[in-house]
């Protein structure tokens, strides 16, 4: 679902390995150039395979994360269409995470290790599961907005040079774009609803619009690793040209909405043909990124539960197999 | 009450058990011991609700009143819910879950391969395509109640307690009323009497191949299709109809 910041985390690429000459760089680099597909067994500098293996977890653990926000709803969806819907949607997030962490596999990290490292705390995932969703009409924002800046993220991702990664982005990107459909499909039966399920959606939009903007990451001149990853092909739109397009498009469907886009400096420019909206906060942004959101803790604290909870049974399958395995031979 | 009151009850029942099961299942979406379990179950959770609206939808046209499926859903009391208990009894551990779903699964795949020969044609036709739903579920339940079985000592000593904890709500499944014996002679629907000998050697071996023993016959519970719940079923109701009930009539 949602690559955010994905550039943001993780340590600086540390110096040349003796390995990588000059020559197997530029290599490397012409093949790219060349908008050839790198495979798993490629040669590949050590610092794009970080940089992939940092990226690619990162967006495995939005996928798993991502389910818990709209899972709080789910016993509670309106309708059983609606209920049924997001679950699939769900079911399809549990999906993309588990395509994800393979993809990230072909490149030398076992799932466990990834799996590890997001309840350690050391990877991060998309900022924006870290806020609650507190109405019904949050599910249709987080459908048409937070889905909606994820498409535009990663519709470029399917031609990301990294081959196993770009294939696994063409599925994701079909569901997703489904998802961002049902929950344009939520807004507008509000929309269209009593004044108490428009000011439902209008109250989701006032708190939802700029966690989603922040979702393409910092702006351009603050974005650290953007430039050797445009250069690696793994991003081909800088995080401020894909906020602008994301808003261009979004705007009009709001109006159409009949809701406020909350953000009074919002204006369309009839000579960039672009809109142009307001400062956003950054701090916020980079408090929720540092662990001070309103929910990150208690997105944690469910993974750790879940996987210490169950660890008697992954115990119990192990045995299993294992007694089996000694009986059989 | 007459045949086809009957019907539309039994096909009511139908769609409580397959949509309160559902209800207790999407609780824990994202608590699964691996990735590959919760997707299952989310998967799981998605088939009992389809099934639900199928039976539901069905009740409405045997009916004749212009209910739809949500009204079933949401706009009847829990005292109008006439599921099993079995199927509303808390998640507890990943093994309680697992025994939940074995017990009911090998009850519910017997009641619809009964129903896909019964002599009403829709029904028949839902419970033909429900029971390959149900005979994949079982399936992967009855695998994990295996391992879980034959695991480990703490794995082992879990279930069994899940079993013992569980094996009380299972006498109600084969507790017939009028219902069941309108649907049994009017529409040759399933025989509880034979049901019942079918799972309990079907529950039988599952469990001897889990290494686990069989409680004790004990007292069993009742009163789900007397629409007699456990506390706990009115937080699953009130949870469920929030929405529907805090505004009503509304389209969402």
């Amino acid at each position: 679902m949602y690559t955010q910041g994905l550039d943001q985390q993780g340590k600086e690429p540390q110096g040349l390995q003796p390995r990588e000459s000059a020559e197997r760089l530029t290599a490397f680099q012409a093949r790219i150039d060349a908008e050839e597909k790198i495979e798993a067994k490629d040669w590949m500098p050590e610092a794009y395979r970080r940089t992939l293996v940092r990226q690619i977890s990162q967006h495995a653990h939005s996928e798993i994360i991502g389910m818990q926000p709209e899972g709080n709803w789910l016993t509670r969806a309106p309708t059983l269409r609606r209920k049924c819907i997001l679950l699939a949607k769900v079911q399809d997030e549990a999906g993309h995470g588990l395509y994800l962490y393979s993809a990230a596999e072909t490149l030398g990290t076992s799932r466990d290790q990834m799996v590890a490292d997001l309840l350690s705390g050391k990877a991060k995932y998309s900022s924006i599961f870290n806020y609650p969703t507190l109405t019904w009409a949050d599910i249709g924002t987080i459908g048409w907005l937070v889905d909606g800046a994820a498409i535009m993220n990663q519709i470029p991702l399917c031609r990301c040079s990294y081959g196993p990664y770009a294939r696994a982005m063409v599925r994701i990107c079909k569901e997703e774009s489904f998802h961002q459909r049902q929950g344009f499909d939520i807004m507008l039966a509000l929309s269209r609803g009593s004044a108490a399920q428009k000011a439902m959606a209008q109250d989701a939009l006032n708190r939802w619009w700029w966690p989603s903007i922040m979702m393409f990451g910092p702006s351009d001149k603050d974005s650290k690793h953007s430039a050797q990853s445009m250069a690696w092909k793994i991003k081909r739109f800088s995080n401020d040209e894909l906020r602008q397009k994301f808003i261009d498009v979004t705007v009009p469907q709001a109006d159409f909405l009949g809701l406020k886009v909350p953000d009074d400096e919002l204006e369309f420019d009839q000579e960039t043909a672009h809109y142009r909206f307001g400062e956003i906060d950054w701090q916020e942004f980079y408090d929720v990124l540092a662990g001070n959101g309103p929910c990150n803790r208690e997105r944690m604290q469910v993974r750790r539960n879940a996987h210490q909870g169950g660890a008697w049974v992954r115990e119990a399958a192990q045995a299993y197999a294992e007694k089996h395995a000694a009986q059989a031979a | 009450m007459n045949n086809e009151q009957a019907l539309f009850k039994y096909v009511v029942r139908l769609g409580d058990n397959a949509l309160v099961l559902a209800q207790r299942l999407i609780e824990i979406v994202a608590d699964g011991p691996e990735l590959e379990e919760e997707l299952a179950n989310a998967n799981f959770s998605l088939d009992y609700l389809g099934q639900a609206r199928m039976f539901y939808s069905y009740a409405g046209e045997i009916e004749g009143e212009g209910r739809k499926e949500d009204d079933f859903a949401f706009r009847r009391p829990d005292r109008e819910f006439e599921n099993v208990l079995l199927v509303e009894q808390p998640n507890g551990h990943f093994g309680d879950v697992i025994v939940r779903s074995v017990l009911f699964d090998v009850f519910y795949l017997l009641q619809l391969e009964a129903l896909s020969a019964c002599s009403d044609d829709r029904l028949a036709e839902i419970s033909l395509k429900t029971a390959k739903e149900i005979r994949y579920h079982l399936r992967y339940g009855s695998q994990w109640l295996i391992r879980l079985g034959d695991g480990t000592e703490e794995s082992h000593g879990r279930v069994q307690d899940s079993l013992d904890q569980l094996w009380r709500f299972t006498g109600e499944l084969f507790d017939g009323d009028e219902t069941d014996e309108l649907v049994l002679a009017g529409f040759a629907g399933p025989d509880l009497d034979k049901l019942q000998a079918a799972w309990t050697s079907a529950v039988a071996a599952i469990v001897e191949e889990a290494t686990l023993a069989l409680p004790e016959d004990q007292w069993m519970a009742g009163g789900g299709r007397d629409g007699l719940h456990s506390e706990d079923f009115g937080y699953l109701i009130a949870d469920m109809q929030h929405l529907q009930r805090a505004y009503p009539g509304l389209n969402w």
